[in-house]
């Protein structure tokens, strides 16, 4: 099982029946193949439309019907069609239960940096700001560390895309979970150590005395 | 109340130079395509663009960008689209980056007539630089404020000839709030119909906001 997979798997045993899920572009978007047998949860594209499935049948696409990286889904029965205005009164407005984002760093208090490299790349907060202001719980779902550089850091040495503390941070090694005190690791992947995730964290880790395999349930 | 449609040239050339343009979509789904392309051919200069993102060099926005109309971008996302990036880091071209949901209610309370909107997005973020931070019941909001323009440029489904639109499934993102929010709103929908197709549950903007319709060369 690669990183990705091991981090769509685990964010994906997050899911409680009947929530409304966002999930961001990229690694996030991976969530949706592995929801847990026997719940049921729906899942917004910002742009607008709740109750879809990627891609479409082969031959199916329509040129109206896309999800928020651009690519096209398909509408599920039941899925409603709205616009900006209201895509983001439900996600300001605490009706998404979870939003799941890709992160460029995270730091000790559980603040995410998602959004620009000042100088380098400005691609933008998109509706990640929104994301992280008004969603119930936020996930931060991303590789532990990029081109050897830990993503998880003392204090951000980019923009913040929120002042909010993320509510979990799920990584290829490990799951970590922001508190008052500091990032508190919770479970570690399969074939993990606790002293290889210590290895590639950039931020003091409460590590308690037994911290269990993540579990990443089954096809 | 009845509007004869225009071409899409005829559109494009009222849409001066220099003016501040909304233009509907979302990585181009549900930009109108064919006012892009009648700017791109009269060669319009120096457009400030509002949108949700600059999509691709070759797609929606993107395609104004790259024929050199744009002078100054408003969206919340330009991270699909490298000659954006490469024009604003040359300062040929000014960039704001504004939150998607943040855009599309400054927008509504342009249209709307509100004096602003109180935000919790982008409270202690770069966002919030310069901007009024108030504090209601122990909630910390920014106040963002309304914003117009001269012109929208909308992509529709469906217009009758009375200029009443529809829109369709993820297409509709910016276009109905943009709708409210500009002195000159031309609309181009994929059909024209006679008026009373549309049944009024059915109709998202009124034709009372609609200055223009386009309709297609025959």
């Amino acid at each position: 099982m690669d990183a990705k997979e091991t981090i769509a798997r685990r964010v994906a045993m997050e899911l409680r029946d009947g929530m409304l899920v966002n999930l961001g572009i990229g690694l996030p978007t991976l969530v949706a193949r592995f929801v847990p047998m026997g719940i049921s949860v729906a899942f917004q594209t910002e742009n607008g439309l709740i109750g879809f499935s990627a891609p479409p049948p082969e031959g199916m696409a329509n040129r109206d019907l896309v999800d928020a990286g651009g690519g096209f889904i398909a509408a599920l029965p039941g899925a409603a069609s709205f616009d900006s205005a209201t895509s983001f009164a439900l996600i300001r407005g605490g009706h998404v239960g979870l939003a799941v984002l890709g992160a460029l760093q995270v730091d000790a208090s559980g603040r995410l940096a998602s959004w620009i490299i000042p100088g380098k790349f400005t691609p933008g907060m998109g509706g990640a700001m929104d994301l992280v202001a008004g969603a119930k719980r936020v996930i931060v779902a991303m590789q532990h560390a990029a081109k050897g550089e830990p993503k998880l850091v003392e204090t951000l040495t980019l923009p913040p895309t929120a002042a909010r503390r993320v509510s979990l941070i799920v990584t290829e090694l490990a799951v970590i979970e922001p508190t008052d005190d500091g990032l508190a690791l919770r479970e570690r992947a399969p074939g993990v150590s606790v002293s290889d995730i210590l290895a590639s964290t950039g931020a003091r880790l409460i590590v308690p005395d037994d911290a269990p395999e993540m579990p990443l349930g089954c096809d | 109340m009845r509007k004869a449609a225009i071409t899409a040239e005829a559109a494009a050339a009222l849409v001066v130079d220099g003016a501040r343009v909304m233009i509907g979509g979302f990585l181009g789904v549900g930009s109108p395509d064919r006012l892009i392309d009648a700017l791109i051919s009269r060669g319009a200069r120096g457009l400030t663009i509002i949108g949700n993102d600059t999509a691709y060099p070759t797609v929606g926005v993107g395609r104004l960008i790259e024929a050199g109309c744009v002078a100054r971008v408003e969206a919340s996302h330009i991270g699909t689209n490298p000659t954006t990036q490469r024009l604003m880091s040359d300062g040929a071209i000014e960039v704001e980056l504004i939150p998607q949901g943040t855009l599309a209610e400054r927008i509504r309370a342009g249209g709307a007539g509100l004096g602003g909107v109180l935000t919790p997005t982008g409270v202690g973020t770069m966002v919030a630089q310069g901007k009024q931070v108030i504090e209601i019941d122990g909630a910390t909001f920014l106040l963002e404020k309304p914003m117009r323009a001269d012109f929208a440029l909308l992509r529709a489904h469906e217009a009758d000839y009375c200029g009443n639109l529809t829109y369709r499934l993820t297409a509709a993102n910016f276009n109905p709030v943009m709708a409210l929010a500009a002195d000159c709103v031309i609309a181009e929908p994929d059909e024209i119909v006679p008026a009373g197709v549309i049944p009024p549950d059915a109709v998202r903007t009124p034709g009372v906001l609609v200055t223009h319709l386009v309709g297609r060369a025959r």
